[in-house]
Order: C-alpha cells, then structure tokens, then sequence
C-alpha cells in the first residue's frame, strides 16, 4: 500500500511572493462557496492592499470521474454522461460526442434533417449559454433587473428542449448516428416564435448595459489579453476572439453543415472584459441568424429519416421489430452489448458557447472506448485568469472571471 | 486531407524524426520518443507554424500494452488550420516525460492533469502538483488497475471506515 502523500509549506511556497512570507501581503481565499467564482472555484489571492499580486486558481471541487466512467460503459451509454459536463451547454456536449464517435466509426452518412435539427439545437444552447454568461455576468457587476430578464427568455429555449426532448436541460437528444427521434409538429412554431420575439430583448439588454457609464467603468481595460498570450496559452472561443483572433471552428473545421449558413464571426481586437461582452453579445444575434436559415431549410425535410440508415449503429424503427428478423437482432445487438469500434483514435472538436469542446476517443476493437478525454474550453481558459488578474483589484477579479465564463462543471468533468 | 500536411508537415517530420506517421480518418499522428519530445515541439513551433497546443492527455495500456502509457498531444496551426497529433511512448517505471511548458504555456495545467490522473512526470515542469484530485490522495484514477469506486460522503462517525474502503491501486 502506498503510503499517504504529505505536502509542506515548502512546496507551495512558490505560489506567492517573499512578500507574502514576510508577512507585506496578504493572502485571502476567495471561494469556493463565493458567489461570483460562478460554481465551486477556490483561488488562492495574494494581495497588496485590494491590488492582487497573485492569483493561484484551485479547482477539482467538481470533478466527477466521467472520463473514468465512460471508459467502463459502452458508447451508447456513455452519451448520457456528457450532458453532465458543462451543464450549460447540454446539447453542445452531445453533438460533440456525437461527433467524434461518428467519426471514428467512419459514419458519415447522418441524414440532411438530423443535421439541421442539430445545428437549429446548438445555435439554441449557445443563446441559453450566453443568457446565463450575461445575466450573471452582470449581476455580478450590480445590474440586478439584467439577471431576470435573461433568466425569462432562457425559460422559452428551455421550454423547446423539453418539446423535443421531454427534458429540460439533461437532453442526451444528440446521439452518435443521428438523433434520438424526428422532433414534434410544434416544434418549428416554437423556434419561430422565440426567434421573432428575441432579437427585441437583445436590444433592451444592450440598452441597459454596453453604454451605461456604470457598467463601462467596471469593465473598460480590465482584464486585457493580448493575441499572442491567448494563443499560446490555448484559449479559444470568445475570449480569443475578444484578444482580435478572428477564429471560430465553425468556419475553419465545418461540421454539421455550418459551411453552408451565412453568418459573421464577431471580432474585437482590445482583449478587455467588453470586448468579451461585445463578442458574445454579436454571437447571439448571429445564432439566431443560423437558425433562420436552418429553419427555412426545415420544412422540405418534412419525413426523412434523423438517423443513419447504417443499422449496425443506432437502433432501429419499433414498427420493424415484430416483422423483422433482423431488426430484432439489431435491436438487442445495440441494446445489450452496443456497438464495437475500430481500433484507433480521433478527436473532434465543435465551437461551444465557451470555445473549442473537443473529444478525443480511442477505440480498441470492443463495445466500450479505451479512452474518452473531454478537451473542455472552460479548463484551458480558465488557465489565463491569473495573467489577467493580476495588478487589478479583487472587484476587477470578479470581473474578469465573469468575462471568461467558466463553467466549473466543464472545467473539473 | 490538407495539403500542407502532406507535403510540408509529414516529410519534415519523417526526414528530422525519422517517423512514419499514421492516418486514420484523415488525422496525422507522429510516435516520437520521450527524448525528442522537446526538439519535435521545438520544430513544430518555430519552422511549421504550429502556434498552439490545444490538449494533452494520456493513454493507458495495462496490461498487455508495451510500453504501458501514452501520452498523447492535440497541435494545431490558427496560420495554417491543420492539426497534428504527437504520441509519446512512456514506460510505466521510468514515468517520465519533459515539460513542454517553456515552449507552450498551455501545456501548464494539462501536464498537471495527466500527472494527476496517470502519475506520469514532466520533467522541468514549473509546478507539478495534482490539480483535480485533493492534495493527500493516493494513486492515480485514470490508470486502468485502479478500481472505478464510490465515495460515501465523510462524516466524524464513518471517517476510519471509509479510510480504510477507500479505493486504492493495487500495489
């Protein structure tokens, strides 16, 4: 048995100052049941004064073993646990998974409607996502009425996913070969409606915060990222965007279809709290930009299939199982031991509301994966919160991490 | 697949190297021992334009697997949109791996986490502590003989109790 593993002063030392150990700063905790940190972040802060000379992140209060799990469940079972990584962004994860298991059993036949309800989905989530980013975002920074405006409208998404899923955020509605099922009659009418009735409340968010004097002194020049330090130390998604890094994986690495939308990738090139908030704030009408188009595209799909016709990988139509010997088979063939996949690896990434989500999946010839690795957005930007902390004060701190836009679930899996 | 891939990136790194990558599903990957790690990464950064390093994880192989672990890089170019991946063969005995935290900051945390979940070491690395599990753990999670447990919620009454079933890697 090994022994238990001790750790001194000594080696944290290297976290702070001299300064701290004589006693010139202080070293404060903030979290991690602080409400700002936005789920169970610790940060270890030293600080001169309220001017924080360092800034030590302590996350793992959230890690749950699902890359563990999935190694020792099948791939179509497996599918479930993502949903429970980033919890605001619940379909994004399945499509992810999706994605990369597809791509490793060389499926590449997913119908054009399967398609197109995944990306109308995703395009949903990320408006969710950012509904919350910005309704917390700002509640943080006092604006209290912002926070329950955005709550209201997320409600509506929520309410389709629950339409299409019978489940209001835990969806698993994505799945590797298609889609769990064709979505309801109601459904186009309800993305319309939302669609027609939002970019009006974007606006009045607009008018409420990107020129109120009170909320531009808080978050002008705070935090600012340069491009080269984004890169290099892996920050993706708004935050490399809001440093002037005109990237988004949608338009470099398509998947689902994004080549054939129309749509802008918003840029900023300052790297400060609002140019993060101004890039989010533009992805959100440029979503519902996408599921405009999507849902124009909608109704001509009206009865196609929503699965691969390839039936060794999803299961298949009930109707067939009391006529059909070998739907039968197929049918418990995937529902007892599942699918086996190729011996290799592949990774797949999507542009979730945070940035690059990406799975990296080892296939070792059986039904269940060598190694399922999450590569989650909300970890590698999480990383940059020190380089930005530092030199500001601990109310700029609360800022800056509401800019980010971490999700501690995507960040400890 | 993309051009540059082939004609640029996969003749550099088989004539520098002298490895021969694989293609599977259309991505490059490249074996390169423990030893080279840092002059491939070097290459790859300054003459290939490979500007970011978006993920490092690790492979576990126990136990017919030789040698047992992988680690495993995700390299991708924003200059050129080509990703390449990097397999490094570790030996479970000399775990032992160099940091590529000097060339690629990103590396920081995503060396602490296999760290963490393998208990394989980077050398060189600025701050090799564990990042998810807590300080005082024992073993590695994601290492294939360690057991897929529980954990009861600790209370004063069951502490020993549960001191005693924690799970732990078979020695």
């Amino acid at each position: 048995m090994l022994e238990r593993m001790e750790i001194t002063v000594d080696d944290l030392r290297h976290l702070v100052s001299e300064r701290a150990l004589t006693g010139e700063t202080m070293l404060l905790n903030m979290g991690p049941q602080h409400p700002s940190t936005h789920g169970v972040l610790r940060l270890l802060l030293e600080l001169d004064g309220e001017v924080i000379v360092n800034c030590v992140p302590d996350i793992g209060f959230l890690h749950t073993g699902i890359e563990k799990n999935m190694e020792a469940k099948n791939y179509i079972q497996a599918a479930v646990m993502t949903d429970r990584m980033d919890y605001l962004n619940t379909v994004g994860n399945n499509l992810a998974y999706a994605l990369a298991v597809e791509k490793l059993l060389g499926i590449d036949d997913i119908p054009e409607r399967a398609q197109i309800i995944r990306v109308i989905l995703a395009e949903l989530q990320r408006i969710a996502s950012h509904l919350v980013w910005l309704g917390t975002h700002a509640l943080d920074l006092a604006a209290m009425s912002v926070f329950l405006y955005c709550f209201r409208e997320r409600e509506m998404i929520l309410g389709i996913f629950e339409l299409v899923a019978g489940q209001r955020m835990m969806t698993t509605y994505i799945r590797p070969g298609g889609l769990w099922r064709d979505v309801p009659a109601e459904f186009e009418a309800a993305v319309r409606q939302f669609i027609d009735y939002f970019p009006a409340r974007i606006d009045q968010y607009e008018a409420l915060l990107t020129e109120n004097p009170l909320f531009l002194q808080r978050v002008k020049g705070i935090g600012v990222l340069k491009a080269e330090d984004a890169i290099a130390h892996g920050a993706t998604g708004p935050v490399l965007r809001g440093s002037g890094v005109k990237y988004d994986i949608r338009k470099a690495r398509p998947y689902s279809g994004y080549e054939t939308y129309d749509f802008d990738i918003p840029v900023r090139p300052e790297g400060d709290v609002y140019a993060r908030y101004l890039v989010r704030m533009e992805e959100m009408r440029q979503s519902l930009k996408i599921i405009r188009q999507a849902l124009d595209r909608l109704p001509r799909t009206q009865g196609q299939p929503v699965r691969t016709p390839n039936r060794k990988f999803v299961p298949p139509p009930k109707h067939e199982i009391a006529h059909s010997m070998e739907a039968l088979i197929h049918h418990f063939k995937y529902w007892t031991e599942g699918f086996h996949a190729p011996k290799g690896a592949v990774y797949a990434a999507v542009e979730s509301p945070r940035g690059e989500l990406g799975f990296y999946i080892e296939g070792n010839g059986g039904p269940k994966p060598q190694r399922v690795h999450a590569r989650t957005p909300s970890f590698a930007n999480l990383q940059l919160l020190p380089m930005m902390a530092k030199g500001h004060m601990v109310a700029d701190l609360v800022a800056i991490i509401g800019s980010i836009d971490i999700v501690l679930g995507d960040v400890d899996r | 697949m993309d051009a540059y891939l082939t004609d640029v990136v996969v003749p550099t790194m088989r004539e520098r190297f002298g490895v021969e990558p694989t293609v599977f599903r259309d991505e490059v990957s490249v074996m390169v021992p423990p030893e080279r790690l840092t002059e491939a990464a070097q290459v790859l950064r300054d003459e290939l334009g490979f500007d970011a390093l978006l993920d490092i994880t690790g492979v576990d192989y126990w136990p017919e697997g030789q040698p047992r672990f992988h680690v495993v890089y995700q390299f991708y170019s924003y200059t050129h949109n080509v990703a390449l991946r990097v397999r490094v063969p570790v030996e479970e005995d000399a775990a032992q791996v160099p940091s590529l935290v000097p060339l690629y900051p990103s590396a920081n945390w995503y060396e602490r986490e296999v760290w963490d979940m393998f208990g394989i070491a980077f050398e060189g690395h600025p701050d090799l502590r564990r990042i998810l599990m807590p300080y005082d753990w024992v073993g590695h999670p994601l290492r294939k003989d360690y057991p897929l447990g529980y954990e009861e919620p600790q209370f004063s009454f069951n502490f020993d109790d549960i001191e005693r079933r924690k799970p732990r890697p078979r020695a």
